[in-house]
């Protein structure tokens, strides 16, 4: 049976894990990561008689990868490829959410954003227009109160159709100036002719152009122990992975 | 647009004071650090309070509060803001 699997990302503090809880019905420890050991929790539940896996990633201000959380969250997200990444805002805090938001949309068009703590935002009179927000960032918006469990079923019901397929995102991307335009162009023209379809190609030549060498590492390594990587040339051992999350 | 010279730090910012940053005068991974956290140019940041030592010092940006050394506030330009 066809199962999708879905990561939670987000800043630190935003209910992912109280989200993660109430959909799985586990018990993931709500509050901060500690130590340096970052494991992923993942958990299932069905929707729809659909299986769902949850993976709670630890929660970042940025992927840029400053340090481990940052890095594990963006290996998750670029290279096992989740069908959906949801991306858990503070309703409360946008403007600092957005930052985090434009990083994840450049990584991966699979996004679908939930508003989460909406109760607090409403005591504090906070008016947010999801409808706008999902016009200009192209993916679908939903808001939620994870901790009173409002708003979870149209969240689930957009996961299934956006794993699906039923439901097509476009996702806001950023421009910059025309000289890095062009250089983006470019180096992604080439990446994507290496790399196949598989690797957000325009993503991981901004990333490139800042000089991301431990990106570039992290990729090396990824190709080197995967086999099928779209037509990649090298050699292929077949060592060390032990399907992941990997699905559809 | 003012003149460098013009410009504080933030370091040098009261607490209760409100700073409206224009320059990050940074460069690499801390750079990136201190813009991840929303300290970025345009942004106001309001003193909190410094530690029993004096440092660090809170402050609330976009929302959050978050410490920051001295060694970090120095490098922060901009000016006090009434508000
Ligand atoms: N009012 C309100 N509080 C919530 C809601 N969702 C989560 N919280 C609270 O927000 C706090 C943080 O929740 P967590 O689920 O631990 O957040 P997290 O995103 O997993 O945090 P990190 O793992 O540190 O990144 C907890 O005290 C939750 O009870 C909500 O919808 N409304
Ligand atoms: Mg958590």
């Amino acid at each position: 049976m066809k199962e999708y699997t879905i990561a939670l990302a987000g800043n630190p503090n935003t209910g992912k894990s109280t989200l993660f809880n109430a959909l799985t019905g586990l018990k993931q420890h709500t509050g901060n990561w500690a130590g340096k050991t970052v494991t992923l929790a993942s958990g299932y539940y069905r929707y729809k008689n659909i299986p769902l896996k949850i993976v709670d990633l630890p929660g970042t201000y940025s992927l840029f990868s400053n340090s481990e959380d940052e890095e594990v969250a963006r290996d998750y997200i670029v290279f096992e490829k989740p069908d959906v990444t949801l991306l858990v805002l503070d309703a409360t805090s946008l403007e600092r959410s957005l930052n985090l938001a434009l990083q994840v949309l450049e990584m991966t068009d699979q996004v679908l954003i939930c508003l989460n703590l909406m109760d607090e935002a409403k005591k504090k009179g906070l008016k947010i227009n999801a409808k706008q927000l999902s016009k200009n960032l192209g993916v679908p918006v939903i808001p939620i109160s994870a901790r009173n469990r409002e708003g979870l079923d149209v969240l689930s019901d957009t996961l299934l159709k956006m794993c699906s397929g039923t439901i097509k995102t476009k996702p806001y991307k950023m421009k910059y100036r025309e000289e890095i335009e062009a250089k983006i162009i470019k180096l992604e023209k080439e990446l994507s002719e290496i790399l196949g379809p598989d690797y957000p190609a325009r993503w991981l030549a901004i990333r490139f152009l800042d000089g991301d060498s431990k990106l570039i590492a992290a990729l090396k390594n990824k190709l080197a122990s995967n086999g099928e990587g779209g037509g990649v040339h090298g050699s292929t051992t077949a060592l060390g992975r032990s399907g992941g999350g990997h699905s559809c | 647009m003012k003149d460098q010279s013009d410009m504080t730090t933030l370091y040098l910012a009261q607490s209760g004071q409100k700073f409206l940053i224009q320059k990050v005068k940074i460069k690499g991974d801390l750079k990136r650090r201190l813009l991840d956290l929303g300290f970025v140019p345009g942004s106001v940041v309001e003193v909190l309070k410094a530690s029993p030592l004096g440092d660090p010092v809170s402050y609330r940006v976009a929302g959050t509060v978050i410490a920051l050394r001295k060694e970090e506030s120095q490098l922060l330009f901009g000016e006090v803001i009434q508000r």
